[in-house]
């Protein structure tokens, strides 16, 4: 592991708070990768082998769906985290990522870090609160627009 | 039309100046823009002079003759030259107010209300940056400050980011704006909930925006309209990321009726808004008033 991937994964937000050991260990799974415009970083079904930090870029999660193609469910951009199915069985991914413009990020091996993970409860608990916390913010955000804020809702 | 009424509402000019502030002024429909499928801008032009003086924030009672009688804000700037508000077709007098052709008659009673203080409290160019963040409709009652403040960006004005999410593309407003105020020098970013194949933007809630937006949250002031739960959620957000809670304005709306604060239809705690508000400062007794459940 390299002293400039240990910055580099110390320096994205999801790191913020974490202890020297936990970012040596998740650096120690990392690469940095970029994904031309339009490239999947992660197709649906596929093995959910990664989870990527985002650090420059907007990315689209998406779902296809008969008759309409692919549909956009929500974008995420720097300082952002794409896949937690790599944290749960059967590590297969749910939806499709896809780079929307020039992608840089940290490629992180899913596998690799459950193995830390399980023999380090101190990083499997840092893991779990982070991404529980990207999780819940994703939730909120869902339900938020579940209410279809914009929408018009008057009485007919 | 040419009744009793009618005649009321054309007030010779030095007669205007005693006219109560419940008395419409006749104005015609000079301009009527379809902004969606469902929200119309009429420009408004009074039978005689002068026009109306106010401020960027403030609403008018419009009325639709033989209809009823709605509060909208104004959604166009002080400076310019004509009078505009931006209509959503929700209800009788709005639906009304929406097929109103060029030439038609309406009624305007204002302005009322508070205002988005463009300027500082000296009166002059404020210095610090500007994010505001308008959810669908909501950009309507910001349009005129956001022509101001991208005036004041050339007298030397903090930045502006201008922030707006919109249930899905179709229903984004001013979009000729937006693009003109982008090419003036402010930060636009958009965000929709539900995106089209056509789309090819940010999807997500208007929140998301903020992060990446590029505004120094500690020296910032923030003005804010669209849904409430949308104000809360990104008034909340803004605190997280730094910002003074007493910068973060927000429009409201209740059921404003008299203008002038006699009524009480429009009470919110101890707040009459039509006279306290429409604009009001998050910070404090709002930011609790907004989580009460209404009784």
């Amino acid at each position: 592991m390299s002293t400039a991937m240990k910055d580099l994964v110390e320096a994205h937000p999801f790191m913020t708070s974490m202890n020297e050991e936990s970012i040596e260990l998740v650096s120690g799974c990392a690469r940095n990768v970029v994904f031309a415009p339009g490239s999947l970083l992660c197709a649906e079904g596929g093995d959910a082998d990664t989870f990527y930090l985002l650090r420059r870029g907007q990315v689209s999660i998406s779902a296809h769906v008969p008759g309409r193609g692919s549909v956009v469910i929500e974008t995420v951009g720097a300082g952002d985290v794409v896949g937690w199915s790599w944290l749960v069985p059967p590590y297969r991914w749910t939806f499709d990522a896809r780079a929307m413009d020039a992608v840089g990020c940290i490629a992180i091996d899913g596998a690799c870090l459950r193995v830390k993970a399980l023999t380090n409860p101190s990083l499997g608990f840092a893991l779990l609160s982070k991404v529980s916390m990207t999780l819940l913010e994703r939730l909120q955000a869902t339900r938020m627009r579940l209410l279809d804020l914009y929408g018009d809702h008057r009485v007919k | 039309m040419s009744s009793d009424r009618t005649l009321l509402m054309r007030p010779s000019p030095a007669a205007r100046e005693s006219l109560s502030a419940l008395t419409p002024i006749l104005h015609r429909v000079v301009e009527r823009i379809g902004e969606t499928n469902d929200i119309t801008t009429l420009a408004l032009e009074p039978l005689e002079p002068p026009s109306m003086n106010f401020r960027c924030g403030q609403f008018n009672m419009l009325s639709a003759l033989g209809v009823g009688e709605i509060a909208i804000s104004m959604s166009s700037a002080p400076h310019e030259r004509m009078l505009r508000h931006s209509i959503r077709d929700v209800g009788a007098v709005s639906h009304a107010l929406c097929q109103s052709s060029v030439g038609d008659l309406v009624g305007v009673r204002g302005p009322f209300g508070s205002d988005w203080r463009v300027e500082s409290a000296r009166g002059d160019v404020d210095q610090r940056d500007t994010v505001v963040v308008a959810g669908g409709i909501g950009l309507a009652p910001l349009r005129g400050a956001v022509e101001e403040l991208v005036r004041d960006t050339q007298r030397g004005g903090g930045r502006i980011f201008i922030l707006v999410g919109a249930r899905e593309p179709s229903q984004i407003v001013f979009r000729a704006d937006l693009e003109s105020w982008k090419a003036r020098g402010a930060k636009v970013s958009l965000t929709v909930d539900l995106a089209t194949s056509e789309w090819d933007g940010r999807v997500g809630l208007v929140t998301t925006l903020l992060a990446d937006a590029g505004f120094d949250a500690t020296n910032s002031r923030a003005m804010l309209c669209g849904p409430e739960v949308m104000m809360r959620f990104t008034a909340r957000a803004l605190i997280d990321l730094g910002m003074d809670p007493e910068g973060i304005l927000v429009s409201l709306e209740r059921n404003m009726q008299c203008g002038v604060g006699w009524c009480g239809h429009c009470q919110l705690g101890p707040l009459l808004l039509c006279r306290d508000g429409p604009v009001v400062p998050y910070a404090g007794l709002v930011s609790q008033l907004l989580t009460q459940r209404e009784r």
